[in-house]
């Protein structure tokens, strides 16, 4: 088991360290110069220069990624070249925000998915289970920006009961959460349809397996053995699912932090792009990329501990 | 199955005849989402046909008006016919997503196929790199991208390419090792079959299939993924119609009228939903042992 989590360990640093080698590199793959684009076509070649070396771009590449290697190593995101302030600042202002949205629509998705599934798996084939079907995979492909959109046009424009953009008056909790809402169900309906169609399948599996047609031979009640024995091991696959749906409601927090003018790092990415401000993006994808592989690495954790079956196959391999 | 021995009506020995797509058919979901592919398919092949309007005529004195006579579905901020747009955005839309999975597809396979069967130092190292490319959220690795490369339909196609590609490599690898357990690879190998012979002639065939399934079912991803990033600016350009491009003039006019971001919503839902539930039925049908596998 140490072995295993020394190796799950050092992989999660080592691809971190990667993809910041990758976004110090991409910014000379691609034509241009970066200083350049950032500043516009006025700047003046003295303050072209000065930001060059303030981004570090008048050193050697191999240079720069050392630099930029020592930084993260540091817990430094670097300086934005624009205001000056440090990049940390910036992401440590803009990330509760996201997180914040993140939690509470997986919140929002496991108490609706998970009821679904289960009902969707106790009956399987009847009508209601059919139309769960069609309503989880419909769920499922409604793109978090689309479902946005359609939230803002229908509670916000058209029925003005929902309040539309921004975060509320600040300090004001009732008001932060009032403006929390439409963007979190936004970002829940995807998981929701998803965590439906697993929790179902992996039910229907387990009900199928010797364990549980022992307890019904036995004659226990159907509802001790749905919800004592086979809900809680369905669930395990669940948990594993979570941590890539951290990640994955990340990226879906760019399109409805925008939709819904919230400040979070969705925000601060997309405005690092338009004002080709590169490092704010490479800060901002670097600390989605940790989260992404932490919460990867926590539920692989979780799922470890929840079966123990696993544990002993990784220490074997 | 079950089917055969019921004595058969015309619909149902028609469906008997039709190999793959017959079995398709015969269950409801995948007969709905066949019916939303083919109408999506007719408006690709015959946009010019089904309206009267080009995308781009503009008719300001008739902006942002609702469903008419004239304009079936209303018209954009500009006048331009939302029936038009979205018909022709259909090309766009499958214009981008069938060649970005064809490169990653091609890129995948070929770097899986390298990894798996070389295996050793080459295997891990390649591993590592799949797993940081895919540490963090396609869009976001997107938008890096194309924030430094600026957007286009080309930049979109082959970041999009990009981004899919270390996923499609990591299931060859996986199928690859499997494979090379296989019998029959082993006994072409005592056979004195040389490495890139069983590689090619033996293994690619096999691990091909349920990748090709996997990628119809990446289809709808990718096409709602190119909205995304047209609706965000670093896609398709206007005017080109996107559906994303559609959904973005919406945006800006959300308190001016409902009509754009209804109907581009509703068509790629519509069609998302159409192309899940067929490659869904597909799958089911053509390898019931891949069910209910697909990760996120």
């Amino acid at each position: 088991m140490r072995t295993y989590l020394l190796k799950r360990f050092v992989m999660t640093v080592l691809v971190l360290l990667l993809v910041t080698i990758y976004l110090t590199l991409l910014i000379h793959v691609v034509p241009g110069d970066a200083a350049k684009t950032l500043l516009g076509p006025r700047a003046n070649a003295d303050l072209i220069a000065k930001t060059r070396a303030a981004m570090n771009l008048d050193k050697p590449v191999i240079a720069q990624v050392g630099l930029a290697l020592w930084d993260v190593l540091h817990g430094s995101l670097g300086t934005d070249v624009f205001s000056g302030r440090p990049l940390n600042e910036i992401v440590g202002a803009a990330l509760p925000h996201t997180l914040i949205l993140a939690w509470t629509s997986l919140g929002l998705a496991v108490l609706l998915g998970v009821p679904l599934g289960v009902y969707s798996a106790t009956h399987p084939d009847s009508w209601l289970d059919r139309i769960t079907a069609v309503i989880s995979i419909s769920f499922i492909t409604i793109p978090s920006y689309v479902g946005g959109l359609f939230l803002l046009l229908l509670f916000a424009v058209q029925l003005k009961v929902m309040p539309a953009i921004g975060l509320g008056v600040r300090g004001d909790v009732p008001d932060y959460l009032r403006h929390l809402i439409l963007p979190a169900v936004a970002l829940a309906i995807t998981w929701v349809g998803y965590l439906a169609r697993l929790v179902r399948a992996s039910l229907l599996e387990v009900l199928n397996q010797t364990y549980i047609r022992a307890h019904m031979a036995a004659g226990l009640s159907q509802r001790l053995i749905f919800y004592k024995y086979a809900l809680k091991n369905a669930l395990i696959p669940t948990v594993a699912v979570l941590g890539i749906g951290v990640g994955n409601l990340m990226a879906g927090a760019v399109f409805v932090e925008l939709i819904f003018s919230r400040p979070g790092m969705g925000t601060l990415i997309y405005n690092g792009i338009q004002s080709r401000n590169f490092p704010v993006v490479r800060a901002g994808v670097l600390v989605v990329a940790f989260l992404f592989v932490t919460a990867n690495l926590l539920a692989d954790l979780l799922y470890t501990y929840l079966d123990p079956r696993i544990q002993l196959d990784k220490t074997r391999g | 199955m079950q089917y055969v021995a019921r004595p058969a009506n015309r619909y149902q020995q028609f469906l008997n005849r039709i190999p793959v797509l017959g079995d398709v058919l015969r269950r409801p979901l995948g007969a709905l989402g066949f019916v939303i592919v083919l109408a999506f398919i007719v408006m690709v092949i015959f946009a010019p046909l089904l309206t009267p309007y080009s995308y781009e005529e503009q008719d300001i004195p008739s902006m942002l008006q609702g469903p008419s006579q004239a304009h079936w579905l209303g018209t954009d901020h500009l006048g331009r016919d939302l029936w038009a747009r979205i018909v022709f955005g259909a090309r766009i839309a499958l214009g981008v997503a069938v060649p970005a999975v064809g490169i990653a597809l091609v890129g995948g396979v070929s770097l899986g196929l390298l990894a798996g069967y070389l295996g050793g130092l080459v295997d891990d190292v390649a591993l590592v790199i799949f797993d940081s490319l895919q540490a963090f959220p396609a869009v976001i690795l997107a938008l890096a991208i194309l924030a430094l490369l600026g957007s286009s339909l080309r930049n979109v196609i082959i970041v999009i390419g990009l981004a899919w590609t270390p996923g499609y490599a990591r299931i060859t690898r996986a199928q690859v090792l499997s494979a090379r357990q296989e019998p029959y690879v082993e006994v072409e190998r005592s056979l004195g079959a040389n490495q890139t012979r069983i590689l090619f002639r033996h293994i690619l065939p096999n691990v091909v299939a349920p990748l090709l399934i996997l990628a119809a079912m990446d289809l709808p991803v990718v096409i709602t993924f190119e909205a995304g990033l047209s609706f965000l600016g670093l896609g398709v350009r206007p005017p080109t119609p996107s559906w994303g491009v559609i959904l973005s003039d919406g945006f800006n006019f959300i308190r001016h009228s409902p009509w754009p971001i209804t109907w581009a919503g509703l068509t790629l839902i519509i069609v998302t939903l159409g192309f899940t539930l067929f490659g869904e039925t597909l799958r089911d049908v053509l390898d019931p042992r891949l069910s209910g596998s697909r990760g996120a």
